[in-house]
């Protein structure tokens, strides 16, 4: 049976291993040189005096390879659903839009045999072909992520497309085209609903799951621009003040100002015509925040520390891991009594 | 002896509907079987369940004593070609003897090899790109070369033209006169089945209408026409399978050892084709009045 499935994969298998091959030369001739001009930039910022020549170290660096660093990263996140889409759905769809179901069942191989084999098989290409992926790109992109400063690892975007959740996605993915061309026998539906639910599945996670899977940090820090939390003060008007998550790495949930009575505010009351917070030019922000942190305001923040990087990365691989195994689970017990 | 096939209240529901109602039915083993019937008589559904691929929504059906698909050792004694003779169309043929080999533990490799070449087919070749009759000659090699004690076949020949048809029943006849393999074959191509099988089962809405070997059928059928009479009313024990009357005739297709010795009655002997449509007459006794004499003849047995 292992002969059949590795034979009707083999051609997949080839166009995967193409794919990765080209990969990892891309990436292995672009990865030494873009560490060294990250090394350079770092540099030569440091050298200028008062940092003239760069007010963010590592944006010029980052503006210039912005397009190989989203192409790289959307195709992590484009690769569950290329598993799902072209390995996962067709994997029994196919044999029922083609009839050929009933002459592989006809055989003296048991279905459950039949369809273990072949989950397994592909399966555990789903498992190289993502990891050996996430994995040359998580070794190239670090003076990227780094410059980036804006986008810590820990946003949804990079989450997803660096470490081990890409093998938790690509196995999830996996099984669910394979549940879905069960259920709807046919190629093209198969297809266009597995990538609708991964896709929904791929906005859900980030939004609803993994803040909780493990309690974020709250904590109500003072508004000032080095704070406890280490995170930068971004005033967007006037009188609102927001943070943003700086250079921490930190992944902020939420941050909403509190008044001096701890109730939360959308604004913050302050006098912006004169006084510390007014248009006075020489009159930096740390003054109005002074001004603010004197009339009682804080801000309470959620997030999870940058910390928390691996553990969030086990914890969802897991998760989709187990979910993969009960679609699969689903399958073998479909396949048994089919229509 | 074990059927080779026996169900009892047998029935398979798609949905809201019936494919397949309260099916009583014995096949012995050591014959040719023809399954014929009506479009939606639940021939198809029939040998899906009797090969394993569907499941029964009520009743039991056995194969060779077993219960259909129920392990790798019942697999290996059922061969089974599905409707259409569907194959891997990007797989060679020479893959596909190779699957079968791979998945089958009694494979006859030899058997395989030698009509592929028989039959002129490039072992190379995509099975996409063979014509229908090689197709259905490809599945019909994998479903023999696996050596099993049953071979069923949903309407094998369906798509074929006359000469490939020939051709594919030649092969199945020869197989089976090897000895030692039942073959279960539904058709609606009563010639077909005249040419190869030796028992014949007619299924009409989920009933068994008839199940016997086909030389006792022709010789205890007749179809018997004299002056109009009702069918209560016939000489001797004899049990009437269709009836058609018009103003003065009437024709019967009756049951029966006996000759009838009533000489105001023309006996004469049935083909198979008329008998199988006598059977599948929905009403089995049909009375009409035709008062138009030329199409009369024409409606006789219809």
């Amino acid at each position: 049976m292992i002969w059949l499935a590795w034979r009707q994969f083999r051609a997949s298998a080839a166009s995967a291993t193409a794919a990765l091959v080209l990969l990892a030369a891309a990436l292995a001739l672009t990865g030494p040189g873009l560490a060294e001009e990250y090394a350079t930039e770092l540099a030569a910022c440091a050298s200028v005096e008062g940092g003239g020549g760069c007010s963010v170290p590592g944006q010029r660096f980052f503006r210039d390879h912005r397009t190989a660093f989203f192409a790289v990263t959307g195709l992590v996140l484009a690769m569950p659903a290329l598993i799902g889409m072209f390995w996962g759905a067709p994997l029994v769809a196919r044999e029922f839009e083609a009839g050929t179901h009933a002459l592989v069942w006809s055989q003296s191989v048991t279905r459950t045999r039949w369809l273990a084999t072949r989950l397994g098989l592909v399966g555990l290409a789903a498992v190289t072909v993502a990891g050996l992926g996430s994995l040359l790109v998580t070794w190239w992109s670090p003076p990227l992520d780094t410059a980036a400063s804006t986008l810590s690892r820990m946003e949804p975007v990079l989450f997803a497309a660096r470490g081990v959740v890409p093998v938790g996605y690509a196995v999830l993915a996996l099984a669910l085209g394979v549940a879905v061309g069960m259920l709807v026998r046919r190629l093209l539906p198969a297809m266009a609903l597995t990538l609708a639910v991964l896709v929904a599945v791929q906005i859900a996670v980030p939004a609803l799951v993994r803040p909780s899977l493990l309690p974020p940090v709250r904590s109500t820090i003072e508004i000032s621009e080095t704070n406890a939390a280490g995170f930068r003060v971004a005033r967007v008007g006037p009188d609102r003040v927001t943070v943003d998550a700086g250079d921490t790495g930190a992944w902020l949930l939420s941050s909403r100002t509190v008044n001096a009575s701890g109730r939360v505010v959308g604004t913050v009351d302050v006098p912006t015509s004169t006084g510390p917070c007014g248009r006075s030019p020489e009159a930096g922000p740390g003054e109005c925040l002074a001004e603010m942190t004197r009339l009682g305001y804080r801000l309470q923040v959620t997030y999870h520390p940058a910390s928390r990087f691996w553990p969030l990365q086990w914890i969802e691989t897991g998760i989709h891991t187990l979910l993969a195994l009960g679609l699969a689970g689903f399958c073998l017990w479909r396949v048994r009594r089919p229509s | 002896m074990t059927a080779a096939v026996r169900a009892d209240g047998l029935g398979k529901r798609y949905g809201r509907h019936w494919a397949l109602t309260d099916c009583a039915l014995e096949i012995p083993v050591g014959h040719v079987v023809g399954l014929v019937g009506p479009n939606g008589a639940g021939k198809t559904t029939l040998l899906g369940l009797a090969s394993g691929q569907l499941a029964p929504t009520t009743g039991d059906i056995t194969v060779l004593g077993d219960r259909p698909g129920a392990g790798p050792e019942q697999l290996a004694r059922v061969g089974f070609v599905a409707q259409g003779t569907p194959v891997y169309d990007r797989l060679s043929v020479a893959d596909h003897l190779r699957l079968g080999s791979r998945l089958n533990p009694g494979w006859d490799d030899a058997l395989a090899r030698r009509r592929v070449q028989r039959l002129g087919i490039d072992p190379g070749r995509p099975a996409g790109r063979l014509s229908a009759g090689q197709r259905a000659q490809l599945a019909l090699t994998m479903g023999l070369a696996k050596r099993p004690e049953l071979l069923l076949l949903d309407e094998p020949v369906a798509a074929l033209d006359p000469l490939a048809r020939r051709e594919f029943l030649q092969g199945l006849m020869e197989a089976a006169a090897e000895g030692g393999l039942t073959v279960v074959l539904s058709s609606h191509l009563v010639p077909d089945v005249e040419r190869v099988c030796d028992y014949l089962v007619v299924l009409v809405d989920s009933r068994v209408r008839v199940a016997a070997p086909v030389d006792d059928l022709l010789a205890t059928h007749h179809r018997i026409t004299g002056p109009r009479r009702d069918p209560a009313r016939l000489p001797g024990d004899r049990h009437v399978v269709s009836a058609s009357h018009t103003d003065r005739q009437s024709t019967f297709v009756v049951r029966g050892d006996a000759p009838v010795h009533d000489p105001t009655w023309i006996t004469g002997r049935i083909g198979l084709e008329d008998l199988v449509i006598a059977y599948m007459d929905p009403t089995s006794t049909t009375v009409r009045t035709e008062r138009d004499g030329h199409r009369t003849t024409l409606r006789v047995l219809r």
